[in-house]
């Protein structure tokens, strides 16, 4: 077989998951791909689509981030099996197997508001949009536990400059993807979908936002928000929005779809902060998971070096 | 169906049977079935037994009535304890692995959470109710007082529902439908209660009715 560069390569391109996970499977498609070989990688679209839908890429040459902790990282078994996904159910484990026939081919990201040049983009666009770096985060959730990922993506302010927002933006709204039939648990959440988050256009601007493509060196599982989405780990782990569909830049505040379900327990900021209680539980503390007894919860998850600046003189027991 | 009822070995198999969803944790913590965050798996599944076996426990006397199985009452005390005994274990999993016996931060959070200051609430209502479920303890304190504090077990039930309502972040469809089981329960109760007045009111009419209704 030829052998490419990474860089040549597409995102459809790709190895699909389940085919490089399952022999047999394997042997199918490259039966496939033996077969229709001059007709190209249409007709594997064609024949296949689901399966290159979530496809897996095994991401090389990433670029070590400066922003990585040295703190041990999560199993991947953890982070792909505890999740908080409430379009595939509320339980920690219902995502994982829920999201695993969720269809991301064709996937499109569309920017608009008030920018000089609104556009879509498609994951080839977005994966070549800028070098990607592995970033491993600390993510702390609402409900007090906490996990350390190794993230692929880049700082969400690449995608930022490339379409220009006029100077009256002054937040992003975000939107995650949403359908029903994909999606049948998400009746059930007890919160409306599809799910929208926002941030300001400063900390959509500081260089930890990440727009993220994948985790453990390999896109993003299903269950972790495929095939894009963001993370933002001063914040609780609900303002990182999973499989992102839409950015809209404007000059009000978005609404965010906890704060819609509960504005007494779940504001705008989300920053992680000990010393600001949920209304039903103590944030002065987490469990790692991995870990038997709770630890401290660090002021902004431990990156007030990089984002507190952006929050001086303002009042974060009223702006929670 | 009576002997089976009131056979020693059935209450023996009753016990075995209520120790499974314990033995499965254990079996499940000495095989990596704990999932990513094993004490939250522990703290939810002993919640969700002991609201199960009070729910199991409310149900013996509206079972044993309407079926007209009087033996059933030889597992009542047996279901209850094995609810608070699960109760203990989801307790102590929060003083130790939460709290790591902090007790003033403990008696802080009891304070200032709702939810936790209503499942605490069932955890001090109960704790009686185990402590005098021994015959002596039903001798001691007479059959009427000893039932009148054994109704505890109403307001406890209704305070671990509201505990598990007031924990989840959304998703109420759970709680909820402990609530209607714990709803259900009571209110056959209160039923009970005023048709058994109702009666006890016209058997003591009877006697003056009766001369006027002979041919009975």
């Amino acid at each position: 077989m030829l052998v490419r560069k990474a860089t040549d390569l597409k995102y459809g391109d790709v190895t699909p998951k389940q085919v490089y996970l399952n022999r047999r499977k394997f042997l199918q498609a490259m039966g496939i791909v033996g077969a229709t070989a001059a007709a190209g990688q249409h007709l594997i679209e064609l024949v296949a689509p689901s399966q290159t839908a979530s496809a897996a890429t095994k991401f090389s040459g990433l670029v070590k981030s400066p922003f990585s902790t040295t703190e041990k990282e999560n199993s991947y078994k953890d982070v792909t099996n505890y999740n908080n996904f409430y379009e595939f159910g509320t339980d920690k484990t219902a995502p994982a197997k829920n999201s695993q026939k969720f269809d991301t081919s064709n996937w499109v990201v569309s920017v608009e508001g008030d920018v000089a040049k609104p556009r879509k983009f498609t994951m080839d666009e977005i994966l070549k949009m800028a070098p990607l770096e592995e970033r491993i985060y600390r993510h702390r959730c609402v409900e007090a536990w906490s996990i350390v990922v190794p993230w692929i993506g880049f700082s969400f302010s690449n995608l930022v400059k490339l379409v220009e927002p006029a100077p009256k933006a002054q937040f992003v709204a975000f939107q995650s993807y949403y359908d029903s039939r994909q999606m049948p648990q998400g009746r059930w959440a007890g919160i409306e979908f599809p799910y929208v988050e926002g941030l300001r256009l400063d900390e959509a601007m500081n260089p930890l936002t990440l727009l993220c493509v994948g985790m453990y060196g390999d896109s993003l599982p299903n269950q972790d928000g495929a095939p894009v989405r963001m993370v933002i780990p001063w914040k609780y782990g609900f303002k990182s929005i999973k499989s992102l569909i839409k950015i809209k830049f404007q000059s009000k505040m978005p609404p965010t779809t906890w704060n819609l379900a509960a504005s007494n327990e779940y504001g705008f900021y989300s920053n992680v902060n000990p010393n600001v209680d949920h209304p039903r539980w103590s944030q002065a503390t987490e469990r790692r998971l991995g870990e038997i007894f709770k630890r401290k919860t660090l002021m902004f998850n431990g990156y007030g070096d990089q984002v507190a600046s952006m929050y001086s003189g303002m009042d974060l027991k009223k702006n929670y | 169906m009576r002997a089976l009822l009131t056979s020693k070995w059935t209450k023996v198999a009753v016990f075995f049977i209520c120790l499974i969803p314990l033995g499965a944790l254990v079996w499940r913590g000495f095989n990596h079935g704990l999932g990513a965050n094993p004490v939250e798996f522990i703290q939810l599944t002993t919640g969700d037994w002991t609201l199960r076996f009070l729910v199991f426990t409310l149900s013996i006397t509206p079972v044993r009535k309407m079926l007209n199985l009087p033996d059933l009452i030889r597992f009542r005390r047996m279901l209850g304890l094995f609810a608070f005994s699960y109760l203990c274990i989801h307790f102590l999993t929060y003083l130790f692995l939460d709290q790591s016996f902090d007790f003033a931060a403990i008696w802080k959070d009891i304070a200032k959470r709702p939810f936790i200051t209503v499942g605490f609430l069932g955890f001090l209502l109960l704790l009686p109710l185990a402590i005098t479920s021994t015959a002596g303890w039903i001798r001691r304190l007479g059959g009427r007082r000893w039932q009148m504090l054994h109704r505890a077990i109403y307001f406890a039930a209704v305070a671990g529902v509201i505990h598990y309502y007031w924990k989840v972040k959304s998703d109420v469809r759970m709680p909820l439908f402990y609530g209607a089981l714990v709803a259900i329960l009571l209110l056959w109760r209160l039923g009970d209660w005023f048709f058994k007045r109702r009666s006890t009111a016209g058997a003591k009419l009877s006697p003056q009715q009766a001369p006027a209704n002979p041919a009975q």
